[in-house]
């Protein structure tokens, strides 16, 4: 029989570039709080949000996007021809298809690279940097770029408690390319759809069809709060150990930028040194679920650039439920 | 063995002062966590995982909504160990 032909592997992969875009508005919390009854202390005491950025109605989630994805691409010296895949993780995408990586592949010049969309909300960023590792050490692409984005203003309700006040719009893209060395560890991440209905939408979009509103986020924050500290310090942790790394080795920890209370309180499950920097974007960004990452991402390395080439533990989660995580070496 | 009601009090009053800060002779029986501690939602289901660890009990998410007053916690947490 025909042996197949298959491509040499790589001995690693690495984040070679981070580009950021924030939506254009700073939406601060006294813009919130009337038709929620609560006020800018509420808000800052339950979630440590500031602010939060939001895209005026003319930005678009492709807008986003492309600027962030250029700013990436600029940054990594490569060409975008030289793009193998792009991938973008958001639930904000308008319609089921076509994806819109697709046509980010084309506007930013790199067709005819693979393109497809994740559906791991809050996780999809590592979801997308768990696969962009896996095809470049396979083979399969030399360069991937990795997009989280989202544009959550548009399934926010004024007048929800569970989440609407927290979310954000923005976009992070990474590039990855082959590395000589481990650039990113082996990724941790899994899924317990037993808690499906923990985050969701009020509705499915074929019900507006009859009458139904616009749908819009929830979550049951208490069990999510839960689940997203002592559950995920687990996967954390494992993440850790499978890099074959310890908290002391580390010069970061960028978890999703969910709640600075679940941020807070998961750097103290896992007992992290004061030498650690931990991204707090939340605070003038908001939640921007699978964009918080790699904002948070760029923001430290903006604050610190002494932090490049470290160390970092990024770990997103969300619904799904999902998560992933995975140690990488900052850009 | 099982502890008595006193001292499963005496240790959520610990709990309570480790994460709010609220003096461990504040947190009495009677007392609604949110109403009278003014305890919010992320503290209270802290408090709860840590009780878990500290009673080896079992405190279920739909459970933490009917803990309203220090003394349902402690008479949950009681029955939980027997």
């Amino acid at each position: 029989m025909t042996t197949l032909h298959i491509p040499a592997t790589r001995p690693g992969s690495r984040i070679l570039s981070v580009g950021a875009a924030r939506g254009d508005l700073n939406v601060v919390n006294d813009d919130l709080v009337g038709p929620i009854d609560s006020s800018d202390e509420w808000i800052r005491q339950r979630t440590g949000i500031v602010s939060r950025k939001r895209a005026s109605a003319d930005v678009t989630l492709l807008d986003l996007c492309l600027t962030a994805a250029n700013e990436a691409i600029a940054r990594s010296g490569i060409e975008p021809s030289q793009i193998g895949a792009v991938l973008l993780s958001t639930i904000s995408h308008h319609v089921a298809t076509p994806s819109l990586a697709s046509l980010i592949a084309d506007r930013i010049g790199a067709t005819p690279a693979a393109a497809y969309d994740i559906s791991a909300a809050c996780a999809g960023y590592a979801y997308g940097i768990a696969q962009a590792d896996a095809l470049v050490r396979a083979g399969t692409s030399e360069y991937v770029l990795v997009i989280g984005a989202e544009k959550l203003s548009e399934v926010v309700d004024p007048t929800d408690r569970s989440i609407s006040f927290l979310l954000g719009d923005g976009a992070g893209a990474v590039i990855v390319g082959p590395s000589d060395t481990p650039g990113i560890s082996k990724s941790i991440w899994g899924s317990d759809g037993s808690k499906w209905d923990t985050i969701r939408m009020t509705s499915p979009y074929t019900d507006i069809a009859s009458g139904a509103p616009w749908p819009t986020l929830r979550q049951d924050g208490q069990t999510v709060f839960r689940w997203a500290v002592w559950e995920m310090a687990k996967v954390a942790k494992r993440a850790l150990e499978e890099a074959g790394v310890t908290a002391d080795d580390l010069a970061a920890f960028i978890p999703h930028q969910a709640n600075m209370r679940i941020v807070d309180e998961f750097a103290k499950q896992l007992k992290l040194p004061d030498t650690v920097a931990i991204a707090r974007d939340i605070e003038t960004t908001g939640n921007t679920s699978a964009a918080s990452i790699p904002l948070a991402t760029h923001r430290l390395l903006e604050e610190h650039p002494e932090l490049s080439g470290g160390l970092a533990l990024q770990i997103g989660f969300g619904a799904g439920l999902v998560y992933g995580a995975q140690v990488v070496v900052l850009p | 063995m099982a502890l008595t009601n006193d001292e499963v009090l005496a240790g959520l009053a610990e709990l309570v002062n480790d994460e709010t800060g609220i003096s461990v002779e504040n947190v009495q029986l009677e007392k609604s966590f949110t109403d009278d501690l003014d305890i919010d939602s992320i503290s209270m289901m802290t408090i709860v995982v840590n009780a878990e660890e500290k009673f080896d009990v079992k405190i279920p998410d739909d459970e933490v909504k009917n803990l309203k007053t220090v003394g349902d916690a402690v008479t949950f947490i009681t029955n939980a160990q027997s």
